[in-house]
């Protein structure tokens, strides 16, 4: 790795954790209810509006509860998703008079949105008109952020609460989540990108006269509009010359900055974050990947506060933190070294792997991104995966294999971390022979049967949906690269999907019916059956007393504790899905050192 | 369950008017007042005409302009509006081929060129729309431009120089040429 790598890494982390504490505490206040700073109680504010809704605010819910309204609001969302795709023909801000959508495509986006996963089987800019981006998919990005945030908020209080029956109401949750934290944030993040350059108009594309002639092969159509084909099946075409460029437009900084604040991902633009109307300036790449992680870390904070005990966050981010900048130096370590088959034809090797990356981010920046985009749920991505070197290739799918847990994405990651030291102290007390408490809550058979299912539910959902691909003729239709990089596509594009990464080996042709239904399956279930067993784990614990630590308790902020879930983590993982990675990255690097 | 609907359909629409219509109005209204130019694309004009956007890489082919990264979109390179990669793999052997395709480009329009090839020369962007490519690859063309042009090659360089661009505050990305500038500058400046 290059000092520069080091030095952007090491800015990189110092600029986070000083953000950490006050976002966190920030964070509690809000959902705890206290005054804010200039807003006071808020309660003047709010009362009105929950009363139009016909939300009564000091009703609590029971898990069961605050998990239907959950699932019925991000119905509702996925619902309209697919409204406006279906029918963007005849609604306004359509300027390109872009076609409605299709079923199953419109299908596949409505639930990726809705579950913070932000797939894309279609490229934005020839696909969604400003209305649908901005109205739907936008919308998506807050709420279902707000969503994951809520259902960790939900699970602290089931650890933080005495013998409670409830954990809060999932309405006021919402709307105090999406208004103070998500939407003052985004706003000033998207005037910051603006000032970089990122657009934010309504109008239509803009064409533009170039310097220089373009020549370039289109299809000869027939009179029905249809390409003609040779004697063999080939497409015949016609040189054709050009000097005009289609420059797309569109509200883009808005939602930006919420793509990336609520690691949700989607781009406006099929290149997404490669774009340069998305992310125009190495200052923008370096403020995106600080959005990625700003709040999955700030929970760690809010965590510590709403226990009442700082330290067992700290525990927590120590965790995170470690495992991260061991799967950052491998990811820019890698993309960093080139392509040797490259190097055969004269080829200087010495910026690294640079297909599908950009000049001005070059390897070591693409490859921090990376692996900030994969651990964190994100799917954003401002470098191309499928053109990564094997090994680059392969710590991004073993970031999403992790189960998203490190920073991960906002509120899941904390809630997928905690169900695995639910699971850390429960392997510990076995060893020692005594019932496991974590934070004062004993963990009996009902929270480990639901800790069972939150970490387990995907890699089935991705196990099977890629054994299922690679044996039926629809699913090994969509490979693009021959080999083992092409099983590598199909089971990427699973784990990006069950765990609601959204990121891809975007060679997969997976606009296809067959995709999109697997696809949509994967990330809704995926989604919500770990949140439904997280809130159930959360109502489980809540009703528990809290009993206080004995000599036998075993401590969770310690570095014992810290070492202990970091090998639960990556065990897990590693037990999982090692058989798989064998056959994709790891044979692919094996023909790479034998062929080169 | 039925109690739950009303207050879901409400905090939905409620939250959807204020994220999804307010706030992008919002973040429209103070991009339109404060950075009116960048909020509309970063466009260049050449008396009054668009001629391109500075964020927005052009394709380039003929030997008196510098050349800028490969280009994968469809149906031609430089496509703005449909963006995207090659998504091949490192093993692929369509991208070797398409390498190979490019170096003997370079070798034709320069045949006595003996510098090691700059491989974002010879590897498309993420993108398809890079504006920039390396101070390496703008230096590996000087020779070729400067003949097309007949410049001498020293005047080129400092031409080259000055649309180099360091890291951004000294820290950020890598050191990059901003290939239209570049040849706007040649072709006002050294017309052929």
């Amino acid at each position: 790795m290059t000092h520069h790598a080091w030095l952007i890494l090491g800015l990189y982390l110092l600029v986070l954790l000083l953000a950490v504490w006050p976002l966190g505490r920030y964070i509690a206040n809000v959902m705890e209810g206290r005054p804010l700073l200039g807003l006071g109680l808020r309660g003047g504010f709010e009362s009105p509006l929950y009363r139009l809704c016909g939300v009564r605010r000091d009703e609590e819910m029971d898990w069961l509860h605050y998990a239907l309204a959950l699932l019925l609001f991000n119905l509702i969302g996925a619902l309209a998703v697919y409204a406006l795709q279906r029918l963007q023909l005849w609604l306004p801000l359509n300027p390109q008079g872009l076609p409605n959508v299709s079923p199953d495509s419109s299908f596949n986006t409505a639930i990726s949105f809705a579950t913070n996963t932000n797939w894309q089987g279609y490229g934005g800019e020839t696909t969604m008109s400003y209305l649908t981006q901005m109205l739907g998919l936008a919308v998506q990005n807050f709420l279902s952020a707000a969503t994951g945030i809520v259902v960790v908020i939900a699970l602290i209080r089931g650890f933080a609460g005495h013998s409670a029956q409830t954990i809060g109401n999932a309405w006021v949750d919402l709307s105090r989540v999406t208004l103070y934290v998500l939407l003052p944030i985004a706003l000033i993040f998207a005037v910051v990108l603006v000032s970089q350059g990122v657009i934010q108009n309504f109008s239509p594309y803009q064409d533009v006269t170039t310097l220089d002639v373009t020549r370039y092969d289109t299809p000869r159509l027939d009179a029905a509009g249809l390409a003609l084909q040779d004697a063999q099946g080939g497409v015949l075409t016609a040189p054709t010359t050009s000097r005009t460029q289609t420059l797309a437009m569109g509200p883009v900084a808005s939602q930006e900055a919420i793509k990336m604040l609520g690691t949700n991902g989607g781009g406006f633009f099929n290149a997404n974050s490669a774009h340069p109307y998305e992310n125009p300036t190495p200052l923008t790449n370096f403020m995106q990947m600080l959005l990625i992680f700003l709040i999955p870390a700030a929970l760690c904070t809010t965590f510590g506060r709403m226990v009442g005990d700082a330290r067992q966050g700290w525990a927590l981010l120590t965790a995170m933190t470690l495992m991260f900048i061991g799967m950052a130096v491998a990811a820019m370590h890698f993309e960093q070294q080139g392509n040797p088959l490259l190097a055969n034809l004269g080829v200087d090797l010495s910026p690294g792997n640079l297909e599908g990356k950009e000049t001005r981010f070059g390897s070591a920046e693409s490859g921090l991104f990376a692996a900030i985009t994969t651990l964190a749920s994100c799917g954003a991505v401002n470098s191309m995966h499928d053109s990564f070197m094997p090994l680059g290739g392969f710590m991004t799918l073993w970031n999403m294999m992790l189960g998203e847990v490190v920073f991960g994405g906002v509120g899941t990651g904390l809630y997928g971390l905690l169900v695995f030291a639910v699971m850390a102290v429960f392997i510990a007390g076995l060893m020692i022979g005594r019932t496991p408490e974590y934070l004062g809550k004993k963990i009996e058979a009902f929270d480990m049967k639901m800790v069972a299912i939150a970490i387990l539910v995907t890699p089935i959902l991705v196990l099977a949906g890629t054994a299922i691909a690679v044996t039926t003729a629809a699913g090994v239709a969509g490979i693009a690269n021959p080999g083992p990089h092409g099983l590598t596509e199909i089971l990427y594009a699973f784990t990006s999907a069950a765990n609601n990464n959204g990121s891809a080996f975007a060679g997969l042709s997976a606009n296809t019916p067959f995709y999109n239904g697997m696809l949509g399956a994967a990330m809704w279930f995926g989604r919500f059956g770990v949140i439904v067993a997280v809130l159930a784990l959360a109502g489980s614990l809540a009703a528990k007393p809290r009993i206080a630590a004995s000599a036998g308790t075993m401590p969770t902020r310690d570095v014992l504790f810290v070492v202990l879930l970091i090998g639960t983590v990556v065990l897990v993982g590693a037990l999982n899905y090692v058989p798989a990675l064998a056959l994709g990255p790891v044979v692919e690097q094996l023909m790479l050192r034998s062929v080169a | 369950m039925a109690a739950l609907v009303r207050p879901a359909l409400s905090v939905f629409l409620l939250l959807t008017l204020v994220t999804g219509i307010g706030y992008p109005l919002a973040v429209t209204g103070i991009a339109k007042l404060v950075f009116p130019e960048a909020a509309q694309g970063s466009l260049l004009r050449v008396d009054g005409t668009p001629v391109g956007s500075t964020l927005i890489g052009q394709n380039f082919t003929a030997p008196d302009y510098f050349w800028g990264r490969p280009s994968a979109t469809a149906p031609r390179p430089y496509n703005a509006a449909a963006s995207g990669g090659s998504n091949q793999g490192p093993l692929n052997p369509a991208l070797t081929d398409a390498v190979k395709a490019r170096i003997a480009a370079l070798k034709a329009a320069d045949p006595g060129n003996s510098l090691p090839i700059p491989i974002d020369l010879i590897t498309a962007s993420g993108s398809g729309l890079d504006p920039h490519i390396s101070p390496a690859a703008a230096h590996y063309q000087v020779a070729r431009v400067a003949r097309a042009r007949q410049l001498s090659p020293a005047a080129l360089s400092a031409l080259v120089a000055e649309c180099t661009e360091g890291r951004q505050w000294g820290v950020f990305g890598e050191p990059r040429v901003h290939v239209l500038k570049l040849n706007l500058a040649l072709a006002s400046r050294h017309p052929d």
